[in-house]
């Protein structure tokens, strides 16, 4: 481990400054960069992204056409595009099929809609057994479904990125796109969650 | 490699725990890993996967101690070294001499940018494709040392195209230096029958994204 006098912190908050204390003196990275990259991921994109999309899919049925044939575009007309999202497949759910997404492989996530993915996301328990017991992962999230409703598993092996287009709640009709991206959350757009049903 | 990110259908690691509420990050550090890597990845001395492959290089012991953001610390420590731009020296005595800027160091009021554009993996093919919509194929088996985005849990299974993507980067060679040699990617679907058996949960499906070579005609 690098640096002595820092042994009274963690042992990669001491391992990280040091990384980074080196980049920078070989000209490698600037600090300000990461502040920058850091920044853009905490306040600009995130799952309030993906939420906007969903709720014009559900007003908007021009659009969902477009997002279901060529999400790559209908999404870069929000101003959504870049690293981890390079090409998009929305999956829309039905009564009768339900889709979710997982990456077995590392952590494919589609950033540009989601923002960073959550710890469980990365998670080995995840990666490992949503592709064999979708089910009853679902249900771990507290997400039961109907018997009659088949579960489609999208395991990002690619370059693609799948963002799921939850059905719209009920109880939700006449109400305006920011209504309707608030009952969005993360999870459903993951699709081991549902939205939110309207009070 | 079946290294220790295949993880696809294997048991032992216990329920999925969601965390209520989950902050963006668990300590300062994981914040500064993220930047650091993008940034150090902007470099372009290595490929997405090629990083890939040093994540799923470390030992399995390692792997699974260890948060996804210290993962992408080890590789990356890996790579730099790989790739001559530090020192194990320097590495483990944490200074450096100064030097002048590289060349293609990030520059912050290029981030925006960058961050926009990406690093889309289309490719135009002049090759026909070997197999269309709505056709049967197997998938090989392989035991293939280095990158692939084969996983094992879908190795020498039967499935169905589903669609056509055209070309796609390949990264069974882009991660080792081989070049992105563009191959067909398609998404194939598989009945959960047909990995899992009597066990398979009824109804369930499981796609995925794969190249052209990763398949064969049934």
């Amino acid at each position: 481990m690098p640096h002595d006098h820092d042994n009274h912190l963690d042992p990669m908050e001491a391992r990280v400054r040091a990384l980074e204390t080196i980049l920078t003196q070989k000209g490698l990275i600037d600090p300000e960069a990461v502040d920058a990259i850091v920044e853009t991921y905490a306040s600009q994109v995130g799952p309030q992204n993906g939420a906007a999309v969903v709720a014009r899919a559900w007003s908007d049925a021009e659009f969902a056409e477009w997002l279901a044939r060529d999400a790559t575009a209908a999404v870069a007309s929000m101003g959504f595009a870049g690293r981890q999202g390079e090409h998009l497949q929305a999956v829309f759910n039905t009564p009768h099929q339900h889709n979710a997404v997982v990456c077995t492989l590392c952590s494919c996530y589609p950033w540009t809609l989601l923002g960073l993915p959550p710890v469980w996301y990365k998670s080995p328990a995840y990666r490992a057994r949503m592709v064999s017991h979708p089910r009853a992962v679902l249900a771990e999230f507290g997400t039961i479904l109907p018997e009659t409703t088949r579960i489609r598993v999208w395991d990002s092996t690619a370059e693609l990125r799948y963002l799921v287009v939850p059905m719209r709640p009920e109880g939700s009709e006449g109400l305006a796109p920011e209504a309707l991206a608030a009952l969005v959350t993360r999870e459903s757009m993951i699709g081991t969650g549902l939205p939110k049903v309207p009070a | 490699m079946n290294g220790p990110q295949d993880l696809g259908g294997r048991d032992g690691f216990g329920a999925v725990r969601p965390e209520p509420d989950e902050p963006l990050f668990h300590a300062g550090w994981e914040a500064r890993a993220l930047g650091i890597t993008l940034a150090a990845g902007a470099l372009g001395h290595w490929t997405l996967d090629e990083s890939r492959h040093a994540r799923e290089s470390l030992p399995p012991a390692i792997y699974y101690n260890s948060s996804y953001y210290e993962i992408w610390i080890r590789a990356l420590e890996e790579l730099l070294t790989r790739h001559d731009l530090l020192s194990a020296e320097e590495l483990a005595k944490g200074e450096a001499q100064a030097r002048t800027p590289h060349p293609r160091r990030l520059d912050p009021a290029r981030v925006p940018a960058v961050l926009a554009k990406g690093g889309p993996t289309d490719r135009p093919l002049s090759s026909a494709p070997r197999f269309a919509p709505g056709e049967r194929v197997r998938t090989r088996l392989q035991a293939r040392a280095g990158h692939t985005r084969l996983p094992s849990y879908l190795a020498g299974r039967p499935g169905v195209i589903e669609a056509d993507h055209g070309g796609h980067v390949f990264p069974d060679t882009n991660a080792h230096g081989g070049g992105e040699q563009p191959q067909r990617l398609y998404t194939v679907v598989f009945e959960g029958r047909d990995l899992w058996g009597e066990d398979a949960e009824p109804g369930s499906t499981v796609s995925a994204d794969l190249w052209e070579s990763y398949l064969e005609r049934v």
